[in-house]
């Protein structure tokens, strides 16, 4: 039973693992582009959250009425004003750039907020379950990240299939020049497609720092969990991210079933194996290299 | 006839190597003009340059008497120029069908649209559902050709579209450049096979090693001249 | 006919030879004329210096960019604690050692990693030092998450401090020479083609990923030797934390920006790097997070728009080479 319980918590974990890889499946997707502060980001929307839950005294779910626009502009504005100018050349310039950008992030954070770990309170749905037996309950915050995540992707490849925008998308990322030849605006696609990547990577971050804790310097650890799981999952596909997230999260709760040093290595180890034997992941079109 | 198209001492390279060495020419409206040249005579760089995905070094390139030289890609398609390219370049994300409606999705108004490009290339329309990817040589063409007419373009460029395709598929398409013709669109083609270009052509240039060697109308250039122009070498010394 | 040569040397870099030189002499002449206190900083910069030079090899001139360089740190430093502390060997001949100890792993470990390429091969590389340092993590002979000194009884102070400083100094200097070398000879070549136009240079008959590989080993191995005189004088080893022997905020950030900053792609690029880096920073020492906002800054200032940092750009106004490893064709005119 206790087996069951760790896959049932694996796979709601793996809905936030799956929140935080859809942005970093987006922009690679779209303009090849791999913004190392990803998981930086996600912190500085929790506490952005924290300091809002503060200063107006709501849950802390509430405020994301206000971080996840925000966040949607703010992706907006950092690739047209920063990232566009390290699309499309050197990647290295593009691994130091968003490096960087991390780097300033995490303490400027630092400063602000001291090294102390912190949490989103949300009252009494951090606790709040369903019972399914005496070892297996389905907490209420994990399942509604689950949702999220399963809703974000659905919409995002709807808005993807369906839409001219999202017709849009797929040329971008077929071939940028040729979709320029289609009249299309190549530039405000990176745009957005960042937009949409930071926002529900704000997301993550807000439901993180709902469920656990956080500080400064956990982005990194989350960049890392969001790029497993696309790796994982398979690029190409963002029902692969889902697939991607799910494994990673029941690797790592299986793993800590075992021993609880081995939890998030185990999750590593799933990451590598898929890596040395299956590069394209399970739902990949194409292979990452 | 009015002028659509204005190159005035157009240079174009690429990092240390220059392409294009002071192109002038011009096509007017409704006009079908060729450019024909060997391989790596600067013929798919020029078209590049009008659609604006090689920029200038020098000079400047005129659409309806206004300089568009630093204008982006995107914005000359809405400005009604639009680009058949080199390797056809079909999204292979897309289906058939979405790869025709993308070409619309810029929403000038005009005689094209999805009905009419099916009318007019009727091996299209069994295909719709397909995906970009695996379609034959001629199947792509004919795709590429019909995309670029939905932008309702008023300048149409052709870039090569007889590469790589067997000759009655290659007749088939230029089939199509009549029916283009009768809209009024102006249409520039760019093209190795000279019987092919100057059957389509109301006037012509010809290219060598980034320059201009030749220009007129076809019936009343030799075929010596052509010759010259297009090798750089007089046939006075070749074999008869 | 004319007859043309190839050369390297130039006035300037002959010039900088023999400064150079004088230079090292003082610096190995440290231990008799300078404080215990520079010391200690100066096996530091040097630490930095080799790292630095490793990492910019690999990516300024192999194009592989790595995040995941202080696994081969934490690597070195633990296969030092493993030989000296759990195995008894002597602590100077274990150094070398440790070193191919951590070669020897980068080789399964850049298997796995160059299935990827650009950022995801750089988050990769970061993943494989997590795996590492985790499953240090959970071995309690080599001190588990707390950390361990390194035995270092029977070796006096003086002495220990003494040879600490002469290792640093080898690395990090022989750092610069190593990437000189290297270079200089026909694997550097291929780097270089590589660096220029990857798909050219496959035409040439260069094999990429072998090339690429090969200089991976290289930086591993350098950067565990660099890993030893360190963790000689720091004494205490950690896997994670603040001074923790895999962290990033203590290697890798730094190492990218003295590159970045300094000048990629070059091998002067990495010693003004240092230098300045670690100047700056024993000035700030009490405001550590704002001079690494500053340094963020400043790095990604360069990437967005000095892409060739304060080396680069000096030598593309002046054309000055300090390490001629470029070669110029020398038209000496036609023959008599």
């Amino acid at each position: 039973m206790v087996w069951v319980n760790a896959i049932v918590q694996g796979i709601l974990l793996g809905g936030l693992y799956a929140l935080f890889a859809t942005g970093l499946s987006l922009a690679f997707g779209v303009m090849r582009f791999v913004n190392l502060a990803h998981g930086d980001i996600a912190i500085l929307a929790a506490f952005m959250a924290l300091s809002l839950t503060r200063t107006l005294d709501v849950n802390p779910l509430v405020t994301l009425l206000i971080v996840v626009p925000g966040a949607f502009v703010v992706g907006f504005a950092l690739q047209r004003l920063v990232f566009d100018r390290v699309v499309g050349v050197d990647p290295s310039f593009q691994i130091v750039a968003t490096f960087g950008v991390g780097v300033i992030i995490q303490n400027a954070l630092l400063e602000k907020y001291t090294a102390d770990t912190q949490g989103l309170n949300v009252g009494r749905l951090e606790t709040a379950s369903i019972k399914v037996n005496d070892t297996i309950s389905i907490g209420w915050l994990p399942l509604i990240t689950l949702l999220c995540a399963i809703g974000v992707l659905g919409g995002l490849a709807m808005f993807i299939k369906r839409t001219k925008l999202g017709r849009a998308f797929r040329a971008t990322s077929d071939d940028p020049d040729a979709a320029r030849l289609m009249g299309i605006d190549v530039r405000r696609v990176f745009a957005v497609a960042m937009a949409l990547a930071i926002a529900t990577v704000a997301l993550a971050g807000v439901l993180l720092g709902a469920r656990g804790s956080f500080a400064p310097f956990s982005g990194p650890e989350n960049l890392i969990f969001a790029f497993e799981a696309v790796v994982i999952g398979g690029l190409g596909s963002l029902w692969g991210t889902l697939a991607g997230g799910v494994t990673l999260g029941v690797a790592q709760l299986i793993g800590n079933q075992i021993d609880p040093q081995w939890g998030q290595l185990a999750g590593h180890l799933v990451f590598l194996a898929v890596l040395a034997t299956r590069p394209t992941g399970m739902f990949g079109k194409v292979a990452i290299r | 006839m009015t002028e659509l198209l204005r190159i005035e001492s157009l240079d174009v390279g690429y990092g240390d190597f220059q392409a294009l060495f002071g192109i002038n020419l011009d096509v007017a409206e409704a006009e079908t003009v060729s450019i024909i040249g060997a391989n790596g005579a600067g013929k798919s760089t020029l078209l590049k340059a009008i659609v604006g995905l090689v920029p200038p070094m020098r000079g400047d390139i005129l659409f309806d008497g206004k300089s568009i030289a630093s204008r982006p890609t995107h914005r000359r398609v809405t400005d009604g120029i639009a680009l058949v390219p080199e390797g056809r370049r079909i999204f292979p994300s897309l289906t058939v069908e979405e790869n025709i409606v993308i070409g619309g999705d810029v929403g000038r108004p005009g005689p094209w649209n999805k009905m009419k490009v099916l009318d007019a290339f009727p091996l299209l329309a069994p295909l719709l559902r397909r995906s970009g990817e695996g379609l034959s040589g001629g199947e792509r063409q004919t795709l590429a050709i019909g995309r670029a007419l939905m932008a309702n373009p008023r300048l149409l460029l052709l870039d090569e579209v007889s590469l790589g395709l067997a000759p009655v598929v290659v007749r088939q398409v230029y089939e199509a450049v009549p029916v283009i013709k009768a809209q009024g669109t102006t249409v520039l083609v760019i093209e190795q096979d000279v019987n092919q270009a100057l059957a389509v052509a109301d006037r012509f240039y010809c290219l060598l090693e980034g320059r201009i060697a030749l220009s007129g109308v076809p019936g009343e250039v030799t075929k010596e001249q052509i010759t010259e122009a297009y090798f750089g070498m007089s046939t006075a010394q070749g074999d008869h | 006919m004319r007859s043309i040569k190839v050369t390297r040397g130039t006035t300037a870099s002959r010039i900088f030879a023999v400064v150079a030189l004088a230079g090292v002499a003082i610096l190995a002449a440290m231990p008799s004329w300078g404080e215990p206190a520079m010391q200690r900083k100066m096996v530091e910069l040097f630490t930095l210096l080799a790292l630095a030079q490793m990492w910019n090899l690999l990516a300024g001139f192999a194009g592989v960019v790595s995040v995941g360089q202080q696994a081969f740190m934490g690597l070195g430093a633990y296969a030092m604690i493993f030989l000296v502390n759990v195995h008894g060997k002597d602590l100077y001949t274990s150094v070398p050692i440790a070193a191919l100890i951590v070669a020897v792993l980068a080789v399964p470990m850049g298997l796995v990693a160059f299935r990827l390429r650009g950022s995801y091969f750089a988050i990769g590389t970061w993943v494989l030092a997590e795996v590492a340092s985790k499953v240090i993590i959970t071995r309690k002979s080599l001190g588990a998450g707390d950390g361990v000194s390194l035995k270092v009884a029977g070796h006096s102070v003086a002495s220990r401090q003494d040879v600490t400083y002469w290792l640093a100094m080898g690395t990090g200097i022989g750092a610069i020479l190593l990437a000189y070398l290297v270079l200089r000879s026909r694997l550097g070549l291929q780097m270089q083609a590589i660096r220029d136009d990857e798909g050219g240079a496959r035409g040439l008959g260069v094999n990429v990923y072998r090339t690429r590989f090969v200089i991976w080993v290289v930086a591993a191995f350098w950067t565990g030797l660099a890993a030893a005189p360190y963790y000689l004088q720091q004494l205490r080893v950690q896997p994670v934390g603040t001074g923790g022997a895999f962290s990033v905020v203590l290697w890798t950030a730094p190492i990218i920006f003295i590159v970045v900053i300094g000048g990629i792609g070059t091998i002067e690029g990495p010693v003004i790097g240092a230098v300045l880096y670690y100047f700056l920073r024993n000035r700030f020492q009490d405001h550590q997070t704002v001079y690494l906002i500053a340094m963020g800054l400043v790095a990604l200032g360069v990437a967005l728009f000095l892409q060739g940092g304060i080396w680069g750009t000096f030598r593309r106004r002046f054309s000055i080479d300090l390490f001629p490893v470029r070669r110029r064709l020398v038209d000496n005119g036609p023959d008599r």
